[in-house]
């Protein structure tokens, strides 16, 4: 009763309650009512698991199990190499089959290092006792290593480890920011999860709160997300938690974008080259802070998370409670499989996502919709015509950038007007291109001209190098020469100064010279194999000897 | 099972140049019929001479330069016909319009390039060069009310002839804006000369119609989100302030704001000329300024130039700055310093 006094006599009016807008941006068609009205169901079991080392932001985790090993479910299999890592855990039990290089959800269609698990179907634990932890008593630092040991990364995309973003005391954090603005089309885990798990994601937000140690904390929705912002109304009553708001920000893509969002609620920028927590602001995906809850209250890992699979592609558009490692194949399995006329198989929501070729990928950490879309969904591509300079583009674009511009020197290879231009703050949303009458794909003139750039300057730094260690060379061979020549300088000045020592020398030199000449004559004159001699050639010897010695006498 | 791989976006946008062309050749059409009802036949004919010469020219050098031809389909051309074709005068022989797009089409913009690539608006410089070399044929504007029947006019486009019962002396008239600069050169006031019947209620007479269609036209497509407001507002405020201060300074030279506005091509120029986005600055900011030269300019031109009206030079002189301007008016970008 105490604590609620306390929390009424607080000033109602949040400094976060007026929201601000930034440039540009769409209103785009929502897709989103099937797969949002549906409850999250559970994708299963999968015959076998296919684990990357990597699915994170940073250093690829380093690989403790063989093949023929056992394995639990929880139980960590690869572990946290360096400061920017995460640990990558068994998300149900079995038998490691092979470790060995499979292909990942990437643009590219790139293969990585990935651990195979053939489950054994019966998702044990190793052990099944845990005891929630109490972490208002815990310090920040302890408590981002429980995060840390759970492999945690930002579920919303990007997948930075969350232990390296919440920093853990290097920042003075202001406000803690939970994303739930799912601006993307099509995607609708994080609404799925809020409406289903309120209680969790706000328990999950205070332990986050408590490990920045922010005052405040803002949950953000968007304004169509009407029954999910109820349940965290009705989540919070119930719960004790203070400074924990929620706000509605409307529609608008990219509003989901971390420093779009951060621009909306506070009204400030995060600088170009800086990160929010310079401006003492966290922000982290709502489906983090459950992960968070998992992983502190729960004292599990994170070994699943909600995946929205929808689009005219596939059968029952639905959220599923996926283990990580699901092969995508099996997921769209569960959502009754595809369509006769699916075309294209996305990862990712129709704004960002990437195409992928085949579907026997794993779900991965940070991968949050499977959009199988069918040709009248998403017809091709018209063929792209000359850019008029209407500058459509520039009016939607979320950076302020005049894309335009980019595209004239993305096109031309003119990396530094490019660069001048600002290219590497392009956040890459495909507003541009979307508005776009000449049909331009734009993002990808951005996106080779930045590998472009980024391809230039390794190179940069690689002849910088061998430069430097050419240089290097050079001067090491100048030096020797250097040293050498004044020592044979020296030598000679020794040799040619007529003083006491040298007098010295030469008669050293006279002495050694004696006594070789000593030692030769004794050489010479000692006869060798003498021991057991006859009487009579010793006598032969004597003889010779005494010739010798007259010869010798007259010189 | 293989899926096709693309780049994002993915989600299909609903944008094309051909739209935009068409919402604004849609949007000239109040104008057009004003026009039409005012000066006669000859402006269809003109427009459609125009229209035909514009479109063959893009598809012949299309072909020339082994581009699809169907680029044409863009609808680029036909509204650089149409421009062009406006700003003529109803009793203009045939050539005229003709040459005009010529010059248009092929050297202002094909050998820049094409669609996207020309420097010049390609409508007001086939327009310049028919004003300069051909300046006689391109005062033969009548009286509005007044003009020959459809078959008279194709005969006269054509063959130069006119029905015996008329002379182009009785049918040509000078425009009211021409008029005020001949007779303000006689030393007249403009309340004298306002009382010619070649002038309406705040402008020209007919004239003021025209532009308030154009007018509408023009908050049509800024509706249609086609154009945007920094450069029609830009040029119309320049126009505007610069006529206000000298209106005020003598108001017996200097004619008022809104006989400014609704005189000549300021309309047609603010909403559809100066907005031709390949020749006109980028930026947001840049386009404020832009229309803010070209309304500055065309009411210096007008008032102290050698031409009646001085849309077209404003518009050209302006896309020679555009890069420049582009170039001092960059956004600031977000999450940098100013």
């Amino acid at each position: 009763m105490v604590k609620s006094a306390a929390s009424f006599s607080r000033p109602t009016a949040s400094p976060f309650d007026r929201l601000h807008k930034f440039h540009g941006g769409l209103k785009l068609p929502g897709h989103r009512e099937v797969s949002a009205s549906r409850p999250i169901s559970s994708a299963g079991v999968p015959a076998i698991l296919v684990l990357p080392l990597q699915q994170h932001i940073g250093a690829p985790a380093e690989c403790l199990v063989q093949p023929g090993d056992t394995v639990y479910k929880g139980q960590l299999i690869a572990r946290q190499v360096g400061a920017i890592s995460a640990a990558v855990h068994a998300s149900s039990s079995g038998t490691v089959t092979t470790v060995e290089e499979r292909p990942v959800p990437h643009p590219s269609g790139l293969q990585a290092p990935c651990i195979v698990i053939e489950t054994d179907g019966l998702d044990r634990y190793q052990d099944s006792e845990s005891t929630a932890l109490d972490y208002s008593r815990m310090e920040p630092d302890e408590l981002c290593t429980h995060i840390r040991r759970a492999g945690i990364v930002g579920l919303g995309g990007a997948g930075f480890p969350t232990q390296v973003k919440l920093g853990c005391g290097k920042h003075k954090i202001e406000l803690l920011l939970i994303n739930a603005v799912e601006c993307e089309p099509y995607i609708s885990c994080d609404n799925r999860l809020i409406q289903e798990r309120a209680a969790e994601v706000i328990e999950g937000a205070r332990v986050l709160q408590h490990a920045v140690q922010a005052d405040n904390c803002i949950i953000a929705i968007e304004d169509n997300m009407a029954t999910a912002e109820q349940a965290l109304h009705t989540a919070l009553a119930t719960s004790n938690a203070t400074g924990i708001q929620v706000t509605r920000v409307p529609e608008l893509y990219p509003s989901g974008g971390e420093r779009q969002l951060i621009r909306i609620l506070t009204g400030r920028e995060v600088p170009s080259q800086g990160f929010p927590a310079d401006i003492g602001i966290i922000c982290q995906n709502v489906g983090t802070a459950a992960a968070v809850y998992n992983a502190i209250i729960k004292q599990q890992p994170l070994l699943s998370r909600i995946v929205t699979v929808t689009g005219d592609g596939v059968v029952q558009q639905q959220n599923f409670e996926t283990l990580i490692g699901t092969p995508v194949s099996h997921l769209v399995a569960a959502a009754g499989g595809y369509t006769q006329d699916v075309e294209r198989l996305l990862i990712g929501g129709p704004m960002m996502g990437y195409t992928v070729p085949v579907d026997n990928i794993p779900v991965t950490k940070t991968l949050n919709c499977v959009l199988a879309v069918t040709r009248e969904e998403m017809p091709a591509p018209p063929p792209a015509q000359a850019c008029i300079r209407c500058g459509k583009c520039t009016e939607v674009c979320p950076a302020d950038l005049l894309p335009q511009q980019l595209y004239w020197y993305a096109r031309s290879s003119n990396q530094d007007a490019a660069q001048d231009y600002d290219l590497f703050d392009c956040i890459e949303c495909g507003c541009c291109a979307y508005v776009c009458p000449s049909h331009i794909p734009l993002v990808q003139y951005y996106r080779h001209a930045k590998s472009e750039i980024w391809l230039k300057e390794t190179q940069t730094k690689a002849s910088d190098i061998a430069r430097q260690r050419h240089e290097a060379h050079l001067n090491r061979l100048a030096r020797i020469k250097q040293e050498r020549a004044e020592r044979m300088a020296k030598k000679k000045r020794a040799l040619s100064s007529d003083d006491g020592s040298s007098d010295k020398k030469k008669a050293a030199i006279e002495a050694a010279l004696e006594r070789v000449k000593q030692k030769k004559q004794q050489a010479s004159t000692m006869p060798k194999n003498v021991e057991n001699l006859t009487t009579e050639q010793q006598q032969l010897i004597a003889a010779v000897d005494k010739r010798r010695q007259q010869n010798d006498e007259p010189e | 099972m293989e899926f096709k791989t693309y780049s994002s976006p993915h989600l299909p946008g609903s944008n094309s140049v051909t739209v935009m062309m068409r919402r604004v050749l849609m949007a000239l059409l109040p104008g057009i019929m004003c026009f039409t009802w005012l000066f006669g036949w000859g402006i269809v004919v003109n427009i459609l001479l125009a229209s035909l010469a514009a479109l063959l020219a893009e598809a012949a050098i299309l072909a020339l330069r082994k581009r699809p031809v169907t680029t044409l389909m863009d609808g680029s051309a036909l509204v650089t016909g149409v421009l062009l074709a406006l700003a003529l005068p109803p009793l203009t022989p045939w050539w005229i319009p003709v040459i005009g797009c010529l010059f248009a089409i092929v050297i202002a913009k094909q050998l820049y390039g094409g669609l996207g690539y020309n420097p010049f608006n390609p409508a007001m410089a086939g327009y310049v060069v028919l004003l300069i070399s051909f300046p006689l044929e391109l005062t033969l504007w009548s009286a509005p009310g007044t003009y020959l029947g459809f078959t008279d006019t194709l005969i006269h486009a054509f063959t130069g002839s006119l029905p015996t019962d008329q002379t182009m002396d009785a049918l040509s008239m000078a425009t009211p804006m021409d008029s005020i600069k001949t007779r303000l050169g006689l030393s007249e006031t403009l309340s004298e000369i306002h009382g010619s019947p070649l002038f309406g209620s705040f402008a020209g007479a007919g004239w003021e119609w025209i532009n308030l269609w154009f007018l509408l036209g023009g908050l049509w497509l800024l509706q249609m989100k086609v154009i945007q407001w920094q450069i029609p507002v830009g040029m119309l405020a320049g126009l505007a302030l610069i006529a206000f201060v000298f209106y005020a300074i003598n108001p017996d030279i200097y004619t008022t704001p809104l006989f400014q506005l609704f005189s000549g091509a300021a309309m047609l120029g603010a909403f559809f000329i100066a907005t031709d986005p390949v020749s006109a600055c980028t930026t947001p900011r840049g386009r404020l300024y832009y229309g803010l030269g070209i309304g500055l300019l065309t009411y210096i031109i007008r008032t102290w130039g050698g031409y009646p009206d001085g849309v077209a030079f404003a518009v050209l002189l302006m896309n020679m700055a555009a890069p420049t301007i582009d170039h001092y008016t960059r956004p600031r970008v977000f999450g940098h310093d100013t």
